[in-house]
């Protein structure tokens, strides 16, 4: 639909909204300008009075000092409140890190606890020793000694980096490992890369109670591993009790089962 | 959720696969797959999908170098990352995996964390 009406109509309309913009305009710069005006005689009558009153000046000067001073302490305090917390954040960043090597020593020992009581079988028994000397310890060279009941001597039974029978054998007492293995103490000597076939650098003792198992002999560490660690320590005493339990069991367990078949064949033999 | 990961394990000591499954199990989101020698590993690496692999040298039937070589053979195993995990700690050893595809070498003694920390930045998981 056209609008009909003649063009001067919608010029009046715009020129009427043109002036209630310039009126509203006028009014609000009346407001600001009272605004303004307020301000001015506010801060006259501050300056009179203060010119009029200096121990009232002096007041709100002492105020105003002391306000700084106690906002400066504050800051002051946060400062330090700051540097407490970056000291704290840096003892849980070493507390965490120390939690996370406990962790890992904990899982590397549950794990040889684990795989050294896992089976009864006497071999089984010995292949688990060694791989955690090579794969927990980290070592290159070294012979698993069995104590042979009969003659009383320590005889490698299992070895890494050379032949079992390139490892001497010792009586009780005699030797590196036969006294480590009389006093039950683990023998242990600081920088392992010594290659001395007839001096090991750590001998375990293997004992069930008094009663004296066998001996890990380490006579050379892995090239990579530079020097023992305070986990190798909770190792070489973990295994001094629990492969001695494991192969004391397995042997118990051998000879029953022996003992078992034995009778069975008897059995066997009476009832058929 | 975010899709799983899928790691596999060839390594032939019960112990050491036990620490290494020890060790990732802190990740979340993974699935680990054990493989006890290097012909085994092949075949589970051929037959299923894997985002990473940890890898022994030192196996029967297959040893680790012979497997990686045969896995980066593969063209849909070529991106998959391989962190070797070996007693050996010499140098020509080190570059001999790395020259066959391997993407990181540890040496052993391992740390749990060392591994953690290898396999996080393989997967891309954020910490």
């Amino acid at each position: 639909m056209s609008d009909d009406r003649p063009p001067i109509f919608g010029r009046a309309e715009e020129f009427l909204t043109l002036f209630k913009r310039g009126a509203e305009f006028s009014k609000e710069l009346i407001a600001e300008n009272e605004r303004l005006r307020r301000r001015i005689l506010d801060l006259e009558q501050h300056q009179q009075f203060a010119a009029q009153d200096p121990e009232q000046w002096d007041k709100l000067r002492e105020e105003l000092i002391q306000r700084i001073s106690s906002l400066e302490a504050e800051r002051q305090s946060f400062l330090e409140r700051m540097h407490v917390l970056e000291e704290e954040n840096h003892q849980f960043a070493a507390r965490y890190v120390e939690i996370e090597e406990e962790n890992n020593n904990l899982a590397n020992l549950y794990v040889a606890s684990f795989q050294l009581h896992s089976t009864l079988d006497l071999s089984e028994v010995v292949k688990i020793i060694l791989e955690i000397v090579i794969n927990l310890v980290g070592a290159e060279v070294f012979a698993v000694y069995v104590m042979d009941e009969r003659t009383n001597r320590l005889e490698a039974v299992a070895s890494e980096g050379a032949e079992p029978s390139s490892f001497p054998s010792y009586s009780l007492g005699s030797g590196i490992v036969g006294r480590a293995v009389a006093s039950g103490e683990i023998h242990c000597e600081d920088g392992g890369r010594r290659d001395d076939a007839s001096r090991p650098v750590v001998c375990v003792p293997l004992k069930v109670q008094d009663r004296p198992v066998g001996a890990i002999a380490i006579h050379r560490l892995l090239q990579q591993k530079e020097r023992f660690t305070p986990l190798d320590h909770e190792l070489f005493t973990l295994l001094g009790g629990h492969a001695a339990t494991a192969i004391f069991s397995a042997r118990l367990y051998s000879e029953s089962e022996r003992k078992r078949n034995t009778i069975q064949g008897f059995i066997d033999l009476l009832t058929k | 959720m975010s899709e799983k990961h899928r790691i596999l394990i060839v390594e032939d000591s019960p112990t050491m696969r036990q620490l290494l499954v020890f060790a990732l199990k802190r990740l979340k989101n993974v699935e680990i797959v054990e493989a006890q020698d290097g012909m085994d590993g092949l075949r589970k690496v051929s037959s299923d999908h894997f985002d990473l692999a940890l890898i022994d040298i030192n196996m029967p039937v297959m040893d680790g170098l012979k497997l990686i070589r045969l896995i980066r053979g593969e063209d849909n195993l070529k991106a998959m990352p391989i962190v070797v995990i070996t007693t050996e700690g010499a140098k020509e050893d080190r570059e001999r995996a790395l020259g066959l595809g391997a993407n990181e070498y540890l040496t052993k003694p391992i740390q749990a964390n060392r591994v953690l920390s290898v396999a996080k930045g393989l997967l891309k998981i954020d910490s």
